[in-house]
């Protein structure tokens, strides 16, 4: 019975396919709408993923004061960074930073950049890649080694595109350095910022040749990476018991320091897009309900115009179940139909739109089969009352309908 | 009365509506009809042949009294049993013919069968044979509007027949049409009748149609006001 509904269905709506396209037209939208939102969204989200961990997965960063750029707190020493190796569980690495920042001068190219001291351990946390040359090593940063390993864009500008700069001498601040390696591009960062724009130098090098600055407390930053499965929450708070007992701090003293855990940024990023994706799937989904409802508005209309072909079924036999099952069969069809092509038209959709976006085009097949049974299920809601209606008709009176 | 009873009508009632606008259409009518006749149903407008009709036809149902079709007490039955009845026992033709608009012939003829389930092959061969059987051979793939009023009814003919019904309920079925196709309507049949054994009852109000059935009933005001008797036997 149901694959004789689908028969006489599939041959009704090939008799009239003006209508059926007029039928189909809103939940083709409906359905495109809902597909592209949620694609490109789950696209964005991604890509911030993706630039996220290209600062380093299960990044921490211990910085002084609260919040981003505050001054004037005191900052760390050596001795705070080897009694966090020493004294928290769960570190994988750990390494002092030091940021600042002047001109890079190569010859006659100036360019003023960031100039970074730390440890061999950063290029493990941090994520480096070495493009040219090597990184420099323990052993540099023991003897304060004049020798630095520079991003693509200083390389760009003091040396210009495709020059290998490994063993030419640049000048930072009156310094002058060896270069020695130059870092895989990494591109832009989760805030839009250069993350090629650095020259990474032996901290200790920048302590004792530039800045004349003592062994004391003169850390801007000290960078931890967390053990692979360890909760970086341990970490944290580990970290952040330690340093107040260092810095002397009374317990109803505020935190001087602060200490950010990129897995806890990278979490709140992406679920304040997947929210966005998620509110924005909402409006589409609400275009494919006024997609149902024209479906039931065009299906009463011809339920009404096609009163007599209702009336000569049920005369020759046809019992008022299999009218109804064949008006829903019809309304089922139309609508699965409308979310397959609605499927393609998002494809098409994001195609054209992930580049404008700048975010990546990831095929989902969840969201294709969650689309196309919520079409279905809408050509069932939708399709009910009209099919009712057809199916309770009197045979009499539905012959006599003009 | 050798014949075996087809139909057998006792005390049949119809009342439209309720209360002060209940309209009465039949007030107890009792009618037998037998296998194999020819019935020509005669009477003006708004004597009740056509709720007779619809009653008979198992298209309606009577308000009291019995009726037997074929020994099934069809007052009792709802209204799928009423479908399966029709789909199984009767046929129709309509005076507007009724076909699927923008459909051939042939899919018109098989949709009778589509509802019982046929295959493909079963259903275009006895659609065709149908087509045949009318004189309709060569249109089977021309849609209503390409053929001619007798055409469209012979199509319609073949709609009803093609499930080799037991009876035929054809109403007013040449008043559409001029007086030659009429004729050859009326031929066709009175050759079903006559050659295929189908009962066959008509509504008309035309003598020169009633006059090729060989019994007349003719109703008047809800109750039967004459009737030539039952013909065969």
């Amino acid at each position: 019975m149901l694959l004789n509904a689908l028969f006489i269905a599939v041959r009704e709506i090939r008799r009239n396919l003006t209508r059926s396209f007029l039928t189909v037209i809103g939940i083709v939208i409906g359905v495109a709408a809902v597909v592209t939102m949620v694609t490109l969204g789950r696209g964005a989200t991604l890509a911030v993923k993706q630039e996220i961990s290209k600062m380093g997965s299960n990044l921490l960063v211990v910085r002084p004061g609260q919040g981003w750029g505050s001054r004037g707190a005191p900052q760390f020493s050596m001795r705070d960074v080897s009694a966090i190796r020493e004294q928290v569980p769960g570190i994988a690495g750990i390494a002092p930073f030091i940021q600042t920042n002047g001109a890079a001068v190569y010859q006659e190219n100036d360019f003023n950049c960031d100039i970074q001291g730390t440890t061999a351990n950063y290029f493990v946390i941090g994520n480096w890649q070495i493009g040219l040359g090597r990184f420099f090593t323990d052993a540099h940063v023991d003897e304060a080694a004049p020798v630095c390993v520079i991003g693509e864009t200083v390389r760009k500008e003091l040396f210009g595109p495709g020059v290998d700069p490994v063993g030419s001498k640049i000048r930072v601040k009156s310094t002058s350095f060896e270069v020695i390696g130059v870092t895989a591009i990494k591109g832009q960062g989760g805030f839009g910022e250069d993350l090629d724009d650095n020259i990474l130098t032996p901290y200790t090098s920048i302590l004792r040749r530039m800045s004349g600055r003592g062994s004391g407390h003169n850390i801007n930053q000290i960078m931890i990476s967390g053990r692979e499965g360890y909760p970086s929450v341990h970490i944290v708070a580990d970290v952040t018991s330690l340093m107040r007992e260092r810095r002397h701090l009374a317990p109803n003293e505020q935190d001087n320091f602060s200490v950010f855990d990129s897995l806890q940024i990278a979490d709140v990023i992406t679920s304040s897009t997947r929210v966005l994706t998620s509110l924005l799937g909402a409006v589409a989904g609400v275009s494919l309900l006024v997609g149902g409802i024209g479906i039931m508005n065009i299906m009463l209309v011809s339920v009404t115009e096609r009163t007599r072909e209702i009336g000569i079924r049920l005369a020759i036999g046809a019992r008022a179940r299999e009218v109804l099952l064949q008006f829903l069969v019809e309304a089922v069809t139309l609508s699965c139909v409308g979310g397959v092509a609605g499927i393609l038209l998002a494809y098409a959709l994001c195609d054209l739109l992930a580049e404008a976006v700048g975010a990546p085009f990831i095929f989902d097949p969840r969201i294709n089969v969650i689309a196309f049974v919520f079409s279905a299920a809408i050509g069932i809601l939708f399709g009910f009352m009209p099919a009712r209606r057809a199916a309770s008709l009197d045979p009499i009176e539905a012959l006599r309908h003009e | 009365m050798s014949a075996e009873t087809l139909i057998e009508l006792r005390g049949l009632t119809k009342i439209y509506g309720s209360g002060n606008a209940a309209f009465t259409a039949l007030r107890g009518v009792d009618l037998s009809i037998g296998s194999g006749e020819f019935v020509a149903v005669m009477g003006p407008s708004g004597s009740g042949k056509s709720t007779l009709m619809n009653i008979l036809g198992c298209l309606d149902s009577p308000t009291s009294g019995s009726y037997t079709f074929k020994g099934i007490e069809v007052e009792s039955l709802n209204k799928d049993q009423r479908s399966l009845i029709r789909r199984h026992a009767l046929g129709f033709i309509f005076q507007g013919f009724n076909l699927l608009a923008r459909t051939s012939a042939l899919e018109n003829v098989e949709l009778p069968l589509l509802y019982r389930g046929y295959s493909r092959t079963l259903r275009h061969k006895m659609a065709r044979e149908a087509l045949a059987s009318v004189g309709l051979p060569d249109k089977e793939r021309n849609a209503p509007s390409e053929l001619s009023g007798g055409q469209q009814q012979r199509v319609a003919i073949a709609r009803a027949i093609v499930t080799e019904p037991n009876t035929l309920f054809a109403d007013e079925p040449t008043g559409n049409l001029d007086s030659k196709t009429t004729i050859e309507i009326m031929n066709l049949l009175q050759h079903l009748n006559a050659e295929l054994g189908i009962t066959v009852i008509i509504v008309t109000h035309e003598d020169s149609v009633a006059a090729y059935a060989r019994r007349t009933i003719k109703v008047h005001d809800g109750l039967i006001a004459g009737d030539s008797g039952r013909s065969n036997g």
